[in-house]
């Protein structure tokens, strides 16, 4: 396959890189404490957090690195990190 | 209209976790909007966002050079007058890249006035090499080439003042911004992009793995910046501060300990001397900007 | 139609006709009347650019960068200290593949600081991936610019291209040039269609980085794309002189080569004195004769082997040096006629300004029959 010339690139491939793999530890919404105020959803560095039909905000493990800045900017606590079973 | 509701900096970037840079791509480019060409120059973020084939830029992105954001972004600008086209320019480099080695680059293109946003998102070192000091690291923070030792407080330069830099150079908006406060972030690159001429943002952005502090503590390390004093946000408009964020100030040493950049400071012992230049800095800026919200009590 | 024009001026003509969208240079000694010409005609609305004014010349090819990426045709212009300067930029414009336009009024490389003729700064960014063009006279200088766009723009080819001539010597220099016509130049070199470019309605990442599982890949490419760029100015230097009279199909010309015994290798302006030293020696009955190198990269190696496989001996003159080695046109002239037996000698000559008349051709030609003389050629009896 001949390379895109100048290494240039159209966007989509970056999504082949599934950085859930590095998780450590998972986010885990306690569904109860949830105020639906949408901060872990603007914090996320990896913007891979959405809101689902219900307003439920819900990482999408494929690429979450677990690395817990929404469960420590949470206003309610409704967030909790566990460590993932192997 | 530009679209704002999806991202435009995708999942799948290599950045460490809790990363502050990658944070500020997701919020600068969501701010700016998918009419937006954006340039970068060589660093963590660069790396991080585009291995080739994979690009986690979904807006049109130029990475030429690492000193040379500034004067790719002014022929882009050119060229789009030429061709009468409305995409806006937004230029995205690390401090190094604004404070130093680009420096020459920033102020030609600021002189010229070009129409372009530059973003400098600041985590006030080298992270891309590992580590090591530039124009924006802080005084005694403990780098890489300004390490902490027997007969050194770490970096003895205080951050360069690139915003009023920027400001002398006739820029019509200069602004200092923070992770830590997206929605003031926002309407900062919103109010930049809108306004003619070149405009610069300063962003603070914590890199965990540089400054040594866990990823979740990203935001919360960046509100200590902001509320000890040791960072301002505040705007400029033709060179006047028109809009500062006030604080009840809590001593920097709460900032300072969050990191390990810092730790020289209180172990094998305290250097209360140090930190007492480091909370100068602080009551300094406080007065500078007047960012200290008077309590009745007092 | 034949006008008497100062080289930078037929020059900046040239540019102008081809239409750039954006122009982006910073002055420098002998490039400058080329800029003020062009700033000139930018101000009398003669030229419809955008005319960037950088504050150096990394800035000036920076900003090149930036605008051919975004959908422009870009010009600049610049010379030995500033080429330097620029050098990080022209390595990178080449890996981006972005078909820029430089014209290099060739001067020497400091220190010591000289203001005056050689060929050491382009020369020394040859493996930077731009196609090089030498100019022999002003002539060639105007009309390389054309080809140089239509050749580096063509979406196979996706390269940058300096088009040199010797400072002073060809810039400054008053000769009759014949100017196309803008009607004429249109016909010639079509509208800039860029082959990407950054654009909100299709997003594209330029300019990304590759880890070793790519990077060789991309350097193949370009050598690739520089090669295939010979059958192409092959072309668009034929149809050049079909359209106008002035074949430039050919990368390197001979001059009463075809029953030469000895042949001088020349780039740039030093071809004409070479001739008129040749129809002197000619005239005595030497067999000598000269092959010029029009293009220099992509280099046409098996052109040179060709047209001078009968000639007894090869004489190159280098107006640079590789130091502690030979002069750089010298050592692939070498590596062109490798196996062939005929044996090549290298003179340096001609550095930072330093006069070549034609005695000093007839005296270089009667060593090398001889087979005596030294790499450098002519130097001040002192240092010897």
């Amino acid at each position: 396959m001949a390379l895109a010339i100048g290494c240039r690139a159209r966007p989509g491939k970056a999504r082949d890189n599934r950085t859930g793999s590095w998780r450590v530890f998972r986010p885990i919404y306690d569904d109860a404490k949830c105020s639906r105020c949408g901060m872990c959803r603007t914090i996320c560095p990896e913007g891979c957090i959405t809101e689902d039909a219900e307003g439920r905000f819900v990482p999408d493990y494929a690429y979450c690195k677990g690395c817990g800045l929404c469960a420590a900017e949470c206003p309610k606590d409704a967030i909790e990190m566990k460590q993932e079973e192997k | 209209m530009a679209e704002k509701t999806c991202e435009l900096f995708e999942a799948g970037h290599r950045a460490c976790g809790g990363c502050g840079a990658a944070l500020a791509a997701r919020l600068v480019t969501k701010a700016a909007g998918t009419d937006t060409i954006v340039v970068s120059s060589t660093g963590c973020m660069e790396v991080f966002s585009t291995p080739y084939p994979e690009t986690a830029w979904k807006v049109p992105w130029i990475h030429s050079l690492f000193e040379n954001a500034a004067a790719v972004a002014s022929g882009i600008e050119a060229s789009l007058k030429k061709q009468g086209r409305s995409e806006k320019v937004v230029i995205m480099a690390g401090d190094g890249a604004t404070f130093d080695i680009g420096m020459i680059s920033i102020s030609g293109a600021f002189e010229r006035g070009h129409d372009f946003t530059y973003v400098c998102y600041d985590n006030e070192a080298y992270m891309n090499t590992g580590i090591q000091r530039s124009g924006a690291t802080p005084y005694d923070a403990s780098t890489t080439t300004s390490p902490a030792g027997s007969c050194s407080m770490g970096n003895k330069r205080p951050k360069k003042d690139m915003p009023q830099i920027l400001a002398a150079h006739g820029a019509p908006y200069v602004a200092t911004a923070s992770i830590a406060y997206p929605a003031d972030l926002l309407q900062k690159i919103e109010r930049a992009i809108k306004t003619k001429g070149p405009c610069y943002i300063q962003l603070h952005a914590p890199c965990c793995t540089g400054w040594g502090f866990e990823g979740e503590q990203t935001i919360a390390v960046a509100k200590l910046a902001i509320e000890t004093g040791l960072w301002v946000n505040y705007e400029m408009v033709d060179g006047k501060i028109t809009k500062v964020k006030k604080v009840v100030r809590k001593p920097v040493e709460e900032y300072l300990k969050t990191q390990k950049r810092f730790r020289h400071l209180f172990k094998p012992k305290r250097q209360d001397a140090e930190i007492a230049l480091i909370q100068a800095i602080a009551d300094k800026n406080a007065e500078k900007y007047g960012i200290d919200i008077k309590l009745k009590k007092e | 139609m034949m006008q008497m024009l100062e080289g930078s001026l037929a020059v900046a003509e040239a540019v102008k006709m081809s239409r750039p969208q954006v122009v982006s240079a910073y002055p420098i000694t002998p490039q400058t009347h080329i800029v003020e010409a062009l700033a000139e005609m930018v101000a009398n609305c003669e030229l419809d650019a955008e005319y960037i004014t950088v504050e150096n010349e990394l800035s000036a090819l920076s900003a090149c960068v930036g605008a051919s990426a975004a959908g422009s045709r870009t010009y600049s212009a610049t010379t030995s200290q500033g080429l330097m300067l620029m050098a990080e930029v022209v390595f990178n414009a080449a890996g981006m593949r972005l078909p820029i336009i430089m014209s290099i009024a060739n001067r020497a490389m400091g220190a010591p600081l000289s203001i005056w003729n050689d060929m050491q700064d382009s020369i020394s960014l040859r493996d930077a991936g731009w196609l090089q063009f030498y100019a022999e006279d002003n002539q060639e200088a105007t009309d390389l610019h054309y080809l140089a766009y239509k050749v580096a723009e063509d979406h196979t080819i996706q390269l940058p291209a300096f088009v040199c001539f010797d400072g002073f010597i060809l810039s400054h220099t008053y000769e009759p040039v014949d100017m196309l016509t803008q009607e004429e130049v249109d016909r010639f070199l079509p509208k800039f269609t860029p082959y990407q470019r950054l654009d909100a309605a299709d997003p594209i990442s330029f300019g990304m980085y590759a880890t070793p599982e790519y990077y060789p890949e991309f350097r193949y490419e370009m050598d690739k794309a520089l090669r295939r760029s010979r059958d192409l100015i092959a072309k668009a230097g034929k149809e050049f002189g079909t359209l106008f009279g002035r074949d430039y199909s050919a990368l390197v010309e001979g001059y009463r080569l075809d029953d030469a015994e000895t042949a001088i290798v020349t780039m740039g302006s030093l071809g004409g004195t070479v001739k008129d030293a040749i129809d002197e020696m000619r005239a005595e009955g030497k067999r000598v004769g000269q092959l010029k190198i029009r293009v220099y990269r992509p280099f046409p190696a098996e052109e040179i082997a060709k047209i001078l496989s009968h000639v007894k001996c090869v004489v190159v003159l280098d107006k640079n040096i590789s130091l502690g080695s030979k002069g750089a046109v010298g050592l692939e002239v070498r590596d062109a006629l490798y196996g062939s037996g005929i044996p090549v000698r290298n003179v340096v000559l001609g550095l930072g300004g330093r006069d070549v008349r034609k005695r000093n051709i007839r005296e270089i030609v009667t060593q090398t029959e001889k087979g005596v003389g030294e790499l450098f050629y002519g130097l001040r009896t002192e240092v010897l």
